[in-house]
């Protein structure tokens, strides 16, 4: 097969008049149907055939890595394989159509998946209940901030503001944390990668609002002293909330709740097997203890029996005797985060997911996620500095910085030559508090030949690093561009294509 | 493996102190195979017996005919399993996939730049407040009352978090904002934005009168444009020719289903001036080092990942799926069937509009031109009609009593290009055999 070219024309490049697809019938003219002062004069995109489109879009996602294409170890982000038939249950006609203003009565299995989903999240985490509304990771982290301003108003703790995020901490968590006016108190781990509880002491006091942790944390290490680090908190008043980022580690092992979290939110578009599809959409369901129930956002599922009577959320149920109802009516929430009521098509997929593997199915996926971080980690210490070489959990880090000192290789420079080796890059120069970080994290999904396939590419491309660093900063040389200039593209920012004037 | 990584069993691999370790075995379903999940989403799927109906819903999430190449191409593995293109080699496609986009949304806005998406149109409009707020220093947003109502609830959500007042103009006696107050609201010097829907929640066309959009920035306010129906740029005037700097809306109704409510894909677009305060991923046009067009995510340092709490927004994840399945739609439809798709919605809801509003005591409650859905008064109380119409296998449109309590009579009634004149025939035959006149005189 011949080399792909690198360049595509744009799609406004290849459209000529005359080449339109006939999808509907022809509309009556606008001008006829409306006043001419409410039109546009003109509407300037391009008419293309569908074999053109076909083409397009066809060579645009050949030029792209998905994990369908490669070993995709992007630390943090959870890259498993998408099982088909999730997306086949998404695209049910009878779920795929179904319009948000649906009545309650008629749309009774939509709401039997969300409330099932919701339970099985709850017995999952430990959480009392999980509102399915936000959107993403980072728009769940900023309902949870939400909720906890509410919570401290109601409270009259009004100047509880201060939130404190440890320095492994994602990015996100402190830009949720502006969103809501609350102040960032930054916490340096230990030397061992955790936080001190005695350190959080000294920290804690009148002002602090929430403490925001993910455990394992972005090192891939467990935090065994959480109980302690949730108890000082507790003392002082503040919550203690959970970046569900990294739950894939501790399915049926360990839960937030029973660590003491009071707030958490799952990124089901990791966890739960959800594809990423080029970044979204995803799912960020927040989760809550008991006395935080009342604020989450809406709407709510609500299930009811054959008698009419509530049925109390605990635990796991089937929900085929039940009756459901979206409840918008909650005085204490802090009102919706988006249009509807949840990204419902992931809702569903998240939901086949669980049913495919039941309890002991979602705890062995941990085990085997910790198992082939495990292993990367023992083979990757023979070439590569692993600044806490201990048992990890889902995910490990590894740093270049004394690689960089002996050959000038640098960790975006193994990450651009994995590439040329058919490996997708770990996560590089993240989390900030290890220099020339790679964060790898191979997932369950991935079979031992493939691990071994990345440990022998790691080799070679140190190997090479050592005989040929000039090879590194060149690569990658196999894909349809080399290494991209950045600093063009942000001082002379070209955002999009425009007509030439004639 | 596990001896490699020197360790017994799983068990003693992921051991957790005894303080946290679960205390009781977990309780889930029972582990399926394939075909039991399918039947059990088959069962899911009989309990919900609206698609059988024939619908008149719209209100912000629009059924639409979507060719089937958009599937297709979309539910390509390397689309729909890749992340977010951190590394521009070998995520080429994906980015020219989003600059297409990109330019999609800024010609069919008529603005000069566009972002990678947002989750959806209410917080297109909440982020789009903020890059006001940012730009102004002012903690006032105003905006229209017949913006989506669940828009404008997202915004006060927000607006909780950030300490922001939100007011409201009225809409006047033909359905489009009642402007009268602007002159006092701008020379308070406090709002940050104005924002207007088109074509508003009430289907009715509500552009910015001539002279309002620059009014608003020459006191330096930020006019900002809704639009939760994003098929409508096809045909309407563009926000960015009446005025708008910033336009926020929703482009599900491009080639995305409406799922029960998501996930859809918000947009936001803006004049150059505005630019570095757009939230979330932008992609840009570059080279490489061999001088080679390439395609990168760039000014990121607005990003949270970067900036942490001093970025512009938190978002990480977008709605980039969504975002490719409407740019692959307006390919595939190109201008020509995007022109014949808003006419044939326009027609289509004439077409409903005349027909209902000539049954005896209905009426259209508001005059004026709309888009793709009206506003029927019905003899009445409209929770009760939608009942009876619902009992004989329609769903008639939205009760717009939920959202507004002074239209407990009316309906918000939407035709797109899949609905026939069989079905408005036979929603008009139904709605003049219900018995509304006992509940108009209850």
């Amino acid at each position: 097969m011949p080399q792909l070219t690198p360049e595509t024309p744009l799609i406004f490049e290849t459209g000529q008049d005359g080449r339109a697809n006939r999808y509907l019938p022809a509309g009556p003219a606008l001008e006829e149907l409306l006043p001419r002062a409410a039109l546009r004069e003109e509407l300037p995109l391009p008419d293309n055939s569908e074999l053109d489109v076909v083409r397009h879009f066809t060579r645009l996602s050949q030029k792209t890595f998905g994990i369908d294409t490669n070993f995709y170890p992007l630390g943090s982000c959870t890259m498993k394989y998408n099982p088909r038939i999730n997306d086949a249950m998404a695209n049910l006609p009878a779920l795929r159509d179904l319009h948000p203003f649906t009545p309650d009565h008629a749309a009774q299995g939509a709401l039997a998946v969300m409330w099932e989903l919701e339970r099985a999240l709850a017995a999952l985490f430990g959480m009392a209940a999980f509102s399915l509304n936000p959107a993403a990771g980072a728009h769940a982290e900023l309902a949870a901030l939400l909720i906890a301003k509410a919570y401290f108003r109601a409270r009259g703790e009004t100047e509880r503001t201060v939130v404190i995020v440890p320095d492994t901490a994602h990015g996100t968590n402190p830009a949720s944390a502006a969103m809501v006016g609350f102040t960032v108190l930054s916490l340096p781990s230990d030397a061992s990668g955790r936080v001190d509880p005695a350190e959080l002491k000294k920290v804690v006091g009148p002002t602090t609002a929430v403490c925001m942790m993910t455990n394992p944390n972005t090192l891939g290490l467990f935090e065994p002293r959480i109980h302690e680090v949730t108890d000082v908190v507790h003392e002082a008043g503040g919550l203690m909330y959970y970046d569900g980022a990294n739950a894939n580690a501790l399915m049926g092992n360990t839960r937030p709740g029973d660590m003491g979290f009071d707030l958490m939110h799952l990124n089901l578009h990791k966890t739960f097997s959800i594809p990423h599809g080029g970044g979204g959409a995803g799912a960020g369901p927040v989760g809550v203890a008991a006395h935080l129930v009342d604020y989450l956002p809406t709407p709510i599922v609500r299930a009811s029996d054959a008698d009419g009577r509530e049925v109390a959320a605990s635990g796991w149920q089937e929900s085929a005797e039940l009756t459901f109802a979206l409840d918008f009516e909650r005085p204490q929430t802090i009102g919706p985060m988006r249009s509807f009521w949840s990204n419902f098509a992931h809702m569903v997929r998240a939901l086949a997911y669980c049913y495919a593997n039941g309890a002991e199915g979602l705890t062995r996926v941990s085990q085997l996620a910790v198992l082939n971080a495990n292993y990367l980690r023992v083979h990757l210490r023979e070439v590569i500095d692993i600044p806490y070489d201990e048992i990890n959990r889902h995910e490990f880090v590894a740093s270049a910085q004394s690689l960089k000192r002996e050959t000038g290789v640098r960790a975006l420079d193994i990450g651009k030559a994995l590439l040329d080796h058919g490996y997708h890059a770990p996560t590089v120069y993240f989390p900030l508090i290890v220099p020339e970080c790679l964060m790898i994290e191979p997932t369950e999904t991935e079979s031992k030949e493939t691990l071994d396939g990345f440990i022998a590419a790691f080799r070679e491309i140190v190997a090479q690093a050592k005989r040929d660093p000039q090879a590194l900063f060149d690569a990658p040389v196999t894909t349809p561009v080399g290494r991209v200039d950045e600093t063009r593209a942000a001082r002379q920012p070209d955002l999009r294509w425009r007509p030439s004037t004639r | 493996m596990l001896g490699a990584v020197g360790v017994g069993s799983l068990d003693e691999l992921v051991r957790v102190p005894d303080a946290v370790a679960l205390r009781e075995p977990l309780v889930l379903t029972p582990a399926l195979s394939e075909l039991e999940i399918a039947e059990r989403f088959r069962r899911h799927a009989d309990r919900t017996t609206a698609p059988g109906y024939t619908s008149f819903l719209g209100a912000g999430a629009y059924r639409h005919y979507v060719p089937p190449v958009v599937g297709a191409l979309a539910m390509r593995g390397e689309f729909l399993t890749s992340y977010t293109p951190y590394q521009a080699e070998v995520s080429q496609g994906y980015l020219q996939a989003i600059y297409e986009w990109q330019t999609y949304i800024a010609l069919l806005t008529a603005l000069d730049v566009a972002n990678a998406s947002v989750y959806d149109g209410a917080t297109a409009l909440a982020e789009g407040a903020i890059m006001a707020v940012n730009a102004t220093g002012r903690k006032a947003i105003l905006v229209s009352a017949a913006i989506h109502p669940n828009y404008r609830a997202v915004l006060r959500t927000y607006a909780e978090g950030l300490e922001l007042d939100v007011d409201e103009l009225p809409y006047g006696a033909d359905g489009r904002t009642d402007w009268t107050g602007l002159d006092d609201a701008l020379a308070s010097g406090k709002y940050a934005a104005v924002a207007v829907q088109s074509p508003n929640f009430f289907g009715a066309i509500d552009a910015f009168p001539a002279g309002v959009g620059a009014k608003i920035s020459a006191a330096k306010s930020v006019p900002i444009a809704v639009v939760a129906e994003a098929l409508s740029l096809a045909a309407l005037a563009a926000p960015g020719s009446w005025g708008a700097e910033i336009c926020v809306g929703e482009a599900q109704s491009f080639g995305n289903a409406v799922a029960f409510g998501g996930p859809h894909v918000g947009f936001i677009a803006a004049t150059t001036a505005h630019l570095r305060r757009i939230p979330g991923r932008l992609v840009g046009k570059s080279v490489d080092a061999e001088g080679r067009t390439a395609y990168v995510l760039t000014l990121q340092a607005r990003e949270q990942h970067i900036r942490r709490e001093r970025a512009t927004s938190n978002i990480c994840t977008n709605q980039a799926h969504c975002a490719l399945c409407a740019t692959i739609y307006l390919a595939a439809m190109g201008k020509t069937g995007l022109r014949d798709c808003a006419a044939l919605n326009v027609a289509r809801t004439q077409e409903l509009r005349a027909k209902t509003s000539a049954l005896p005591g209905f009426a259209a409650r508001f005059e004026g031109a709309t888009f793709n859905e009206f506003v029927l008064r019905v003899p009445g109380r409209a929770d009760e009609v939608l009942s009876a119409l619902e009992a004989r296998g329609i769903l008639g449109g939205l009760d717009l009593g939920r959202f507004y309590p002074d239209l407990e009579d009316c309906i918000l009634m939407t035709a797109t290009e899949l609905t026939t004149s069989a079905d408005v025939d036979r929603l008009v035959t139904t709605l003049s055999e219900i018995p509304v006149r006992a509940a108009a005189h209850a």
